[in-house]
């Protein structure tokens, strides 16, 4: 094979009056860029290898290297950037399809920042959360149309089974074969800690997670991974995944190579087969057919379960989602085009979807609509940053969300983008056991939770500055929001009025 | 007493814990000015034993029956009355090896040109956090 003519993306420097050559950078980096001279014990780096990971510099007890992207070189050109040009070469030299992790890196406008949350001043006093009572506590699932009581008080109402939230975020689908088991662990037990829950990905749920049943939302996904009575019976909630917000439409793919004797296990899938999830479930092609699998999964758990519907954010996700009430979900979760992935085509994650951002606003106005809005839950996933981000996803009518993405940067993720090599660093995506035990799941725990716990605060002082004490009372509450800079069809879809208003 | 036990299951194999043992025993200020001194630079007393990806720390293990004290002829390996901890007098130490060829670990490691127990951890005083522990960036290490 002839050279490749790719040069590299990143830039090592070493600064040789830190480095002591310990070798920690060479021990730590999967990708083999740092090499120890046996003879003279000195370090050489091979930039072309880097994936820009950090590990080496985080762990460098000198701080004697510095990873920085390297500006591509060439003759710049408005249409043929030198990203165009460089994928062009890269299919050139390989005649694949470009792979990626992670959710898109494109420029898209970013809704969230374009819009700002309200807070009272004289005349609906703010409310500090440090002294008075403040309510995050979120319950997902159907709600009946009216409440009655006897006349003593009691409830006559049946209540449908429901899914109670300490903080309204969840942690995303992330399976066991895409993620180590650390990983799993970490959120599992993460999630108990913090009262809310974490889902399992279409990758069954590991024996040794059995211990967190209560905190587990199983996915039934088009492969059927793990999915058998004993799995249903050990969840809080059963979601079925239709799409996912990097790859609408895309089927998943675990290499064999992957597919330890433990994952084969939890799939139920030969040890070294590929488990491939078709693009389609080959039972569902309406929403009939969907209502049937919906009403097959409420009668194996006996009614004592919300079911969830999982789609990705697309150009009819209006529709979509009111069918999915209609057929019976508890909780429609909706991912939108920033969402995260394993292993996705390139090109896939970063030109297809919609923004997570205008599918909740839709769909949460379409539902009030059609008077189903009490029916189910709506959940939103999709590239959620930080607090501000969540409060304004609830505004818009998320019940909760997912996080996925900022879950493993909790984690350790450095958003190399290479999870789908098997060789991350950080111990998160991968499932070498070299490297899977670079994430201590206790460690783990305590930062995912830590994160949670920080969100939360700052998402009760938000509340609390709005002169609200419930998040309730923000659901769906546009007139805690205002656009700025969004034009009049943007500030229609979303129902905010711009700022000023 | 307090010991220094590895979690195999989550040591990493960076060997920052020989590292930083090699920087407390140096008597420098800084990490980069001990390692510049080469030529005198202590041995690490930890050392990670490693077999593709199992790999764990191992240094002393202070046992309570401990058979280098036993076997040391010239009195240099004592115990600590007061931390519990297996001291090492490099003054006292005649090179015998007596100590290295009963320690059930292979924790002592050996001074072939200055013909001593060159190094061998001393939990670094035992009132502070081992260095080792305190630098294990996964908490492969714990000090209880």
């Amino acid at each position: 094979m002839a050279l490749s003519v790719l040069a590299p993306e990143f830039i090592i420097k070493r600064d040789p009056d830190l480095c002591i050559e310990c070798g920690v950078c060479s021990r730590q980096c999967s990708f083999d860029t740092h090499t120890i001279d046996p003879e003279d014990g000195s370090i050489t780096s091979d930039a072309i290898r880097c994936c820009g990971c950090q590990r080496c510099a985080s762990l460098c007890p000198t701080g004697a290297l510095t990873i920085i992207e390297r500006e591509l070189t060439g003759r710049s050109h408005p249409n043929w950037t030198l990203g165009a040009q460089r994928n062009i070469a890269r299919q050139a030299e390989t005649g694949g399809m470009l792979l990626t992790g992670m959710g898109s890196d494109k420029p898209y406008k970013n809704i969230w920042d374009h819009l700002v949350l309200n807070a009272s001043q004289v005349t609906n006093p703010s409310i500090d959360p440090l002294r008075e009572p403040m309510e995050l506590r979120t319950y997902l699932g159907s709600k009946p149309d009216r409440v009655e009581f006897d006349d003593d008080g009691n409830l006559l109402s049946e209540i449908g089974p429901l899914l109670e939230l300490d903080v309204p975020i969840m942690f995303s689908a992330m399976s066991y074969g895409s993620i180590s088991l650390n990983a799993c662990k970490s959120l599992a037990a993460a999630a108990a800690q913090s009262g809310t829950y974490f889902n399992t990905g279409e990758g069954g749920l590991h024996r040794d997670l059995y211990q967190y049943s209560d905190r587990a939302i199983v996915q039934v996904a088009s492969g059927r991974f793990g999915v058998n009575p004993e799995y249903l019976a050990h969840s809080a909630a059963v979601e079925i995944k239709i799409g996912q917000g990097a790859k609408p439409g895309i089927g998943g793919h675990l290499p064999g190579e992957k597919v330890t004797a433990d994952i084969s296990q939890t799939r139920m899938i030969p040890m070294g087969a590929d488990a491939i999830s078709p693009a389609p479930h080959h039972d569902i092609y309406s929403i009939e057919d969907l209502k049937q699998l919906i009403y097959a999964l409420k009668e194996a758990t006996n009614y004592t379960k919300p079911i969830s519907v999982k789609i990705a954010a697309v150009n009819n996700v209006i529709p979509i989602a009111s069918g999915c009430v209609r057929a019976g979900a508890d909780i429609v979760a909706i991912d939108g085009v920033r969402g995260g992935s394993g292993a996705t085509p390139t090109v896939i994650r970063d030109n297809v979807g919609i923004p997570i951002e205008f599918a909740i606003a839709a769909v949460d106005s379409q539902l009030r609509k059609e008077n189903i809005r009490n029916q189910a839950s709506i959940v939103a996933a999709g590239g959620f940053r930080n607090s501000a981000d969540i409060m304004k996803a609830i505004a818009l009518g998320a019940d909760a969300v997912y996080i996925g993405t900022s879950a493993l940067i909790a984690l350790g993720c450095h958003m190399c983008q290479k999870c789908y090599t098997g060789k991350c660093t950080w111990g998160i995506a991968t499932q070498d056991p070299y490297l899977t035990k670079r994430l201590n799941p206790e460690i783990g725990t305590r930062r995912a939770a830590n994160l949670l716990r920080a969100w939360g605060l700052e998402m009760k002082e938000m509340l609390g500055g709005m002169g609200m004490d419930s998040i309730d009372s923000l659901r769906g509450n546009r007139e805690m929001l205002r656009g700025i800079g969004l034009t009049k069809e943007e500030l229609e879809i979303l129902d905010v009025a711009p700022a000023g208003m | 007493m307090k010991r220094i036990y590895a979690k195999e299951d989550y040591c990493i194999g960076c060997r920052l814990c020989e590292i930083y043992c090699i920087f407390q025993h140096s008597g420098c200020d800084t990490l980069v000015k001990a390692f510049s001194q080469k030529d005198c630079l202590p041995d690490p007393a930890v050392r990670v034993e490693e077999d593709g990806a199992i790999s764990f720390a191992l240094q002393c293990r202070h046992c309570d029956d401990a058979p280098c004290v036993a076997a040391c002829i010239s009195g240099a390996m004592t115990r600590d009355p007061e931390t519990g901890a297996i001291k090492h007098d490099p003054d006292k130490c005649i090179g015998c090896w007596s100590c290295v060829m009963v320690c059930p670990f292979g924790a002592i490691q050996i001074n072939l040109e200055k013909g001593k127990v060159s190094s061998k951890c001393d939990l670094c005083g035992g009132d502070v956090m081992p260095a080792c522990v305190a630098h294990c960036p996964n908490e492969a290490l714990v000090y209880e």
